[in-house]
């Protein structure tokens, strides 16, 4: 049986280990031939960040992984529109592409999923 | 309804494992069914048997197996969680060479996949954390 899921990203990369150990749940899910969504809202879209450079904090990069997704057939990656704009962040500016969506699409979308994943 | 409970906190700094035992116990009563709590992050803390609480507090731990008896419920550590944090059963101490086993009763370690398998054989996942 496959559900819609979608895996709500809130936090950001280094500070906890929600966004880390949310992209295991991510890989598992696409093993388990779900129909995956990604969503970056809040601090969460600093996980999509280009350029980001771990080496003073001893944590590993782990942002690649979000470049490997594509592998893993999770292609749907939205970004809250809101959160982009108060954190002065741009499309250009992230590692993968993304659909930018408003606070009210982020309601559709939510609605549209049988499963919500919140990290 | 058929719940899958998720708990990503663990227990006494945060009411996440509390939240978690007393919708669990709620939705029981009321005669719904629970086919797992996964315990992921931090959450895995909630499977340990070491912990002792002073006498007057609850005792998260202890609350957890005695539900699982019970009701014969699936309580779920995630192994990968529960390795970087030091929640071992008998078989993960001697496959990672450590000294020592801390797995409470009615607990079980095992993959995401039970995750993601609960979710897709439950009406609804339900997520505790913060």
């Amino acid at each position: 049986m496959i559900k819609k899921c979608l895996y709500v990203n809130r936090r950001a990369p280094y500070g906890t280990s929600y966004a880390l150990e949310a992209i295991d749940v991510v890989l598992i899910g696409s093993a388990f031939d779900q129909d995956i969504s990604l969503l970056f809202i809040d601090d969460g879209v600093f996980q999509l960040k280009s350029d980001q450079d771990t080496t003073g904090i001893e944590m590993k990069n782990f942002s690649s992984a979000y470049s490997a997704f594509e592998m893993y057939d999770v292609e749907k990656l939205y970004v809250s529109k809101e959160a982009m704009t108060a954190r002065g962040l741009k499309k250009r500016d992230l590692v993968v592409d993304v659909e930018v969506l408003s606070d009210n699409a982020i309601k559709d979308l939510m609605d549209e999923h049988d499963v919500i994943f919140s990290f | 309804m058929k719940f899958i409970i998720q708990v990503n906190k663990g227990p006494y700094q945060h009411q996440t494992a509390d939240s978690a035992y007393q919708f669990i116990s709620a939705a029981l009563a009321k005669g719904h069914e629970v086919l797992r709590v996964f315990f992921y992050h931090d959450g895995v803390n909630n499977g340990t048997r070491l912990t002792a609480p002073p006498q007057d507090d609850r005792n998260v731990v202890h609350r957890w197996s005695a539900l699982a008896a019970e009701h014969d419920l699936d309580l779920v550590i995630c192994v990968a969680a529960a390795q970087r944090r030091g929640i071992l059963d008998e078989r993960e101490m001697n496959r990672l060479d450590k000294d020592a086993h801390n797995l409470a009763p009615g607990f079980r370690i095992s993959g995401l996949g039970q995750l993601i398998e609960g979710v897709v054989l439950s009406d609804r996942l339900v997520v505790f954390g913060d």
